[in-house]
């Protein structure tokens, strides 16, 4: 057996059908395998993984609170070396977007900026969504929420999202990378690589949510993949924070238009088809600054 | 047993160096006045080589505490530091450090909280943490201080207790003053408090846990019930190693320490560094013929009700000094106390005096003020204004 077949985040778990984050955190573990020591943030990790006395966790974890998963692995790793049981050993500090993007933002760029020895995985489904689907600054600009909500006055989130990797690759860290559950093995090795990374590495998982992106269970797969064929997502990596010089990890051969994105969850249903002209400009606009 | 050294220094000195005789892997924290001095010192130990840990120079209060939480779920000693506003970040993580059963200690400055800001004494900031399932200690001069961080690390660490503890000395009159502390040797220390190997389970892979567990309703009150039960567990702990810190180091800490309280009518009831200037009050009370006495409190949480019935109830009044208010209530110890006596037959009138809030100054006066009020209720027979602030500036005011 090897250690990809190793199940460490197990089934029977409470996520909805269809949960991206679910896909993404147990092909995550399964690429960095047991010899890790993960933390997670309160939200829908928490509640779906952790009901006591159960647990889907193979591997160590410690929940805390919402906006502190990157200081409790900090807390992790600095014990871990001090008595001599870090070697061979992974932290990873899992976040929401929530956790990552806004309350957790300020322990993110602590743990980042002291060089910790941490993995950040931030699994992204852009608004929060345990507690029912409200904006986040990880949400994109159109997208109807509970709290940004399409109205006479409003076209839903008017915002951009945040530009979170770009953000925590500013810090100058050794490793970050963007990725997508549609792309296991681009995913996987990016874990690897982070895992392997000596210092804090990054990585902001896209992972859409069926209950908040108002689309069927059965097609999560697919609207991550059309994200990335559309260029409203782009896989990229960039070794010690220097951007200007990323590496484009998976470039569509022709970008499908964002509609077939946008027309795939009822988040963006409300949006005309001026609007959608106004995002695939902007998304056309990114992707020349990538080189496609 | 070695000797111990006799130095000069401040309290959070005193404090600091309390906690480098426990010898702590892991020293989470983040600076704020008036308690500073204590990550700094530690930060010293540590580049001296004098102290093998490492410290986390977090970004806020709140990530040292998550840090603390971190490490001690680790399986890592931890201890960090800090005073007023940074309690009040770390409020959230103070119920997460005591519900998950982590032994982290904490030095505390006790300062007031804004607004309006202020740096000085008061004990507002602990007093605003003391449902958070932390033991509380607070101590009168530094040689408290240093003796009950000590005493705090092997009480929370106990199998029976497993509860993080706070030892609160107060801002600018014990941390910044300079007093004499002796300081006991590494090697009784360790004998005293051997190194932490917690029998739970820690976060390691080769032993794969979950810890912070989701708690439903079926689950959650039973989770706070045994907590309970390890506070109300650590009463015999805290009298035993009180007890065996005695018998090796020559110091005697009791949850309440008393003074002339034997025959005494009137009992003033103090906390922290207040103490001093009232037993001087006692003292000279005690010279005109006056019955008079003093109880200390120095453990806080778990509250000793059963200690002060016993020292309180010969008394015909019990004068409160509250250095804490809670707004549209009472000082905290007065509240306390009177849930303690509620069901007694005999039971002195209780008086409760708020002094010393933001570091306004408590004389020897002040608690002849205090006596003298409380000597005037017991004459009358009744408790007509049960809460007076003491020492207010009328010009101010007006």
């Amino acid at each position: 057996m090897t250690k990809e077949d190793l199940e460490l985040f197990a089934s029977g778990h409470r996520a909805c059908a269809g949960c991206g984050e679910g896909t993404a955190v147990r092909q995550i573990l399964k690429a960095a395998g047991p010899n890790t020591v993960a933390t997670i943030c309160t939200g829908c990790l928490e509640v779906i993984s952790t009901g006591y006395p159960e647990t889907a966790w193979e591997i160590p974890i410690i929940h805390a609170a919402f906006e502190n998963s990157a200081s409790v692995a900090a807390g992790v790793e600095v014990a871990l070396k001090e008595l001599g049981r870090k070697e061979g050993v992974n932290v990873i500090a899992f976040g929401g977007d929530g956790g990552t993007f806004d309350i957790g933002f300020q322990a993110l760029s602590g743990m980042l900026e002291r060089g910790h020895d941490i993995t950040y995985v931030c699994v992204d489904n852009e608004a929060y969504m345990n507690t029912g689907i409200q904006r986040c600054s990880s949400t994109p600009y159109g997208a109807s929420t509970t709290t940004s909500p399409v109205g006479k006055l409003s076209i839903g989130e008017s915002r951009p999202k945040k530009p979170i990797a770009a953000i925590c690759a500013a810090h100058g860290i050794p490793y970050t990378a963007t990725a997508s559950i549609a792309y296991i093995n681009d995913l996987k090795k990016k874990v690897k690589k982070a895992v392997e990374t000596e210092g804090p590495a990054f990585l902001h998982v896209f992972a859409p949510c069926p209950t908040g992106w108002r689309h069927g269970s059965d097609s999560t797969i697919e609207i991550a993949r059309l994200a990335v064929e559309t260029g409203v997502f782009v896989l990229w990596e960039a070794e010690d924070g220097d951007i200007c010089n990323l590496k484009i990890t998976q470039k569509p051969k022709k970008r499908k238009p964002v509609k077939d994105y946008l027309k795939s969850q009822r988040r963006f249903a409300h949006l005309s088809d001026e609007d959608i002209e106004h995002i695939q400009k902007e998304v056309d606009e990114k992707c020349e600054k990538y080189g496609f | 047993m070695g000797e111990q050294k006799a130095m000069t220094i401040k309290g959070n000195m005193a404090t600091a160096m309390g906690a480098k005789l426990c010898r702590p892997n892991v020293i989470p924290a983040y600076p704020i006045t008036p308690s500073t001095l204590f990550p700094e010192k530690m930060s010293e130990f540590v580049a001296d080589g004098e102290l093998d840990a490492s410290m986390i120079n977090v970004e806020s209060e709140h990530s040292a505490m998550s840090a603390c939480i971190g490490a001690s779920a680790t399986g890592a000693r931890v201890c960090t530091a800090s005073a007023s506003q940074g309690i009040a970040l770390m409020h959230e993580m103070l119920f997460i450090a005591s519900g998950m059963r982590l032994p982290i200690v904490m030095a505390v400055g006790n300062r007031a909280l804004s607004a309006p800001i202020n740096i000085w004494c008061d004990h507002q900031d602990t007093i605003a943490s003391r449902d958070s399932g932390w033991l509380q200690f607070y101590a009168e001069n530094n040689q408290e201080g240093l003796d009950l961080m000590i005493n705090a690390f092997r009480i929370a660490e106990d199998e029976r207790v497993l509860l993080p503890a706070m030892v609160g000395i107060d801002a600018f009159v014990l941390t910044h003053t300079m007093e004499g502390v002796r300081v006991p040797a590494q090697e009784d220390v360790d004998e005293f408090l051997p190194p932490y190997k917690p029998s739970h389970g820690v976060l390691d892979p080769k032993e794969p846990a979950t810890f912070g567990s989701f708690g439903t309703p079926d689950y959650y009150q039973e989770f706070k019930h045994a907590q309970v039960e390890a506070i109300e567990k650590s009463e015999a702990v805290i009298d035993e190693v009180f007890k065996e810190y005695k018998e090796r180091f020559g110091r005697e800490y009791n949850k309440v320490t008393t003074f002339q309280c034997e025959d005494a009518d009137i009992i003033l009831l103090t906390m922290g560094s207040m103490t001093g200037t009232a037993r001087e009050a006692v003292r000279k009370l005690r010279a005109k013929g006056e019955k008079v006495g003093l109880a200390k409190l120095t453990v806080y949480r778990p509250f000793p009700a059963p200690e002060l019935i016993k020292i309180l109830s010969g008394a015909k009044g019990v004068a409160v000094v509250d250095r804490n208010i809670s707004p549209g209530a009472y000082g905290a110890v007065y509240t306390d106390l009177a849930g303690a006596f509620a069901n007694m037959d005999e039971r002195p009138l209780l008086k409760n005096f708020i002094a010393g809030l933001g570091g306004r100054e408590i004389f020897v006066e002040s608690f002849q003020e205090i006596y003298q009020k409380t000597k005037d209720a017991v004459t009358a027979g009744e408790v007509k204004e049960p809460v007076e602030w003491i020492n207010m500036n009328e010009d101010v005011m007006r």
